[in-house]
């Protein structure tokens, strides 16, 4: 009985340490056993400056997909950027990529934003339309620097 | 002259008893390994073990994972509510808990709970002569007698690590939401996009090198009793190895939690 009673209790305790493990590789830390159906894009940027791999990717707001990978492309320097688009999520060929910034200090993420074309971006294709990311400080310096030049 | 000369033989002493000891403990951790190649595989001590490490400690890691979090989810809400990014607290309670507080603070009570008594268990038998009666049966104490309480370390410390967290998650959900009314949906989802599976795998990496070492430590420190000054002095030196056993290993714990968390 008593024989039992341990192996009962220790199974209990194995499985209540695999299941807290399971909620939070999964649902907390986003590890996917299967790949979330959907389709690739890539995408050109001059700069995603602050924008990291397994990155957000919203339209309109709502998440529909993350950042899978990013590259460096010497030839043309620019940053290589592949969208995972998840499916029934279809984008225009002329839709805009644009690296934006939650709040002021928040995270980078990728908004994309739909075009007028009546053709689809199938798995592969390359988003041309991109908007680079927008530093801050750049932006004041320019200000500071092109008022004093107009004095 | 001579009183200098004795300073540095006592250091010099020291060195020499630290370095045994850990070589000890490591050559234990090669010995179960070996062990563990050869037969006879035997299981059902291992459930035992991992009964008394693992499931018996359970209440213990549910009441400090929920207390640990309700201070955590206290002391973030005070410190993100200065710079009016409340939203972030699950974030910073999830983090906390997952990458640094669960794997340290379950070992620290697995050391507490079961460690202890690891050594103090194997420390009287060593003194009574009991580990000389199992190898006068040719029966090998470290396959009966370390080697489950070894591996049901390595398997326990990371599921109570897990269960703690779990547990944590919710104590601070408990304080954060509950208490102070920061939005449901800012701390978990929060939570969820801070939280990368490298975050999970770095506690379950930590979790599983301080079970191995918390129960290595505890064993060697019980079985080879009898090699160092507290083997001849019967109970007493049982009190003091557990004592020592509990403080070694809880400074490995910390020591070790930094060189991992420096590495990765």
């Amino acid at each position: 009985m008593n024989k039992i009673n341990v192996q009962l209790i220790t199974g209990l305790f194995v499985m209540l340490g695999i299941a807290a493990f399971t909620y939070q590789a999964v649902t907390i830390g986003g590890a996917s056993i299967r790949e979330v159906p959907g389709y690739t894009l890539t995408a050109r940027f001059d700069s995603i400056s602050g924008l990291r791999k397994g990155g957000i990717i919203e339209a309109a707001g709502v998440r529909v997909g993350t950042i899978s990978s990013i590259k460096f492309d010497p030839d043309n320097y620019k940053a290589i950027v592949n969208l995972r688009i998840n499916e029934g999520v279809p984008l225009q060929q002329d839709a805009i990529a644009s690296v934006r910034t939650q709040g002021i200090i928040g995270e980078k993420y990728i908004k994309l934003s739909a075009g007028g074309f009546p053709d689809l971006l199938t798995d592969g294709m390359e988003i041309h339309e991109t908007e680079s990311a927008v530093s801050l400080e750049e932006l004041v310096s320019k200000y500071i620097f092109d008022g004093g030049t107009k004095k | 002259m001579s009183s200098l000369a004795k300073n540095i033989e006592s250091l010099g002493a020291f060195c020499l008893t630290a370095l045994e000891q850990t070589g000890r403990t490591f050559n234990m951790l090669l010995q179960v390994i070996w062990e563990l190649l050869h037969p006879p595989y035997r299981f059902y001590p291992i459930v035992r073990q991992m009964y008394f490490i693992g499931a018996r400690s359970l209440t213990l890691i549910i009441v400090s994972g929920i207390t640990i979090g309700m201070v955590l989810g206290l002391q973030f809400y005070n410190i993100l509510q200065r710079f009016g990014s409340v939203e972030l607290l699950g974030a910073g309670v999830a983090l906390g808990v997952i990458r640094e507080l669960g794997p340290v603070m379950t070992a620290l009570m697995v050391v507490g709970r079961a460690g202890s008594s690891i050594t103090a268990e194997l420390g009287i038998m060593r003194i009574t002569e009991q580990v000389d009666a199992l190898e006068c049966m040719a029966i090998s104490p470290d396959k009966f007698l370390i080697a489950p309480k070894v591996i049901a370390g390595l398997l326990s410390v990371p599921l109570l690590t897990m269960v703690f967290d779990f547990v944590a998650l919710f104590g601070g959900y408990f304080v954060g939401v509950k208490m102070f009314g920061v939005a449901e949906g800012s701390y978990w989802n929060g939570m969820i996009d801070a939280v990368e599976w490298q975050d999970v795998r770095l506690g379950l990496e930590k979790s599983i090198v301080f079970g191995v070492l918390v129960t290595l430590i505890c064993c060697s420190r019980g079985f080879y009793m009898h090699l160092t000054k507290a083997g001849s002095q019967g109970a007493e030196g049982v009190s003091s190895a557990t004592t020592d056993a509990v403080v070694l290993s809880s400074i490995a714990v910390l020591f070790s939690d930094f060189l991992i968390g420096a590495l990765a």
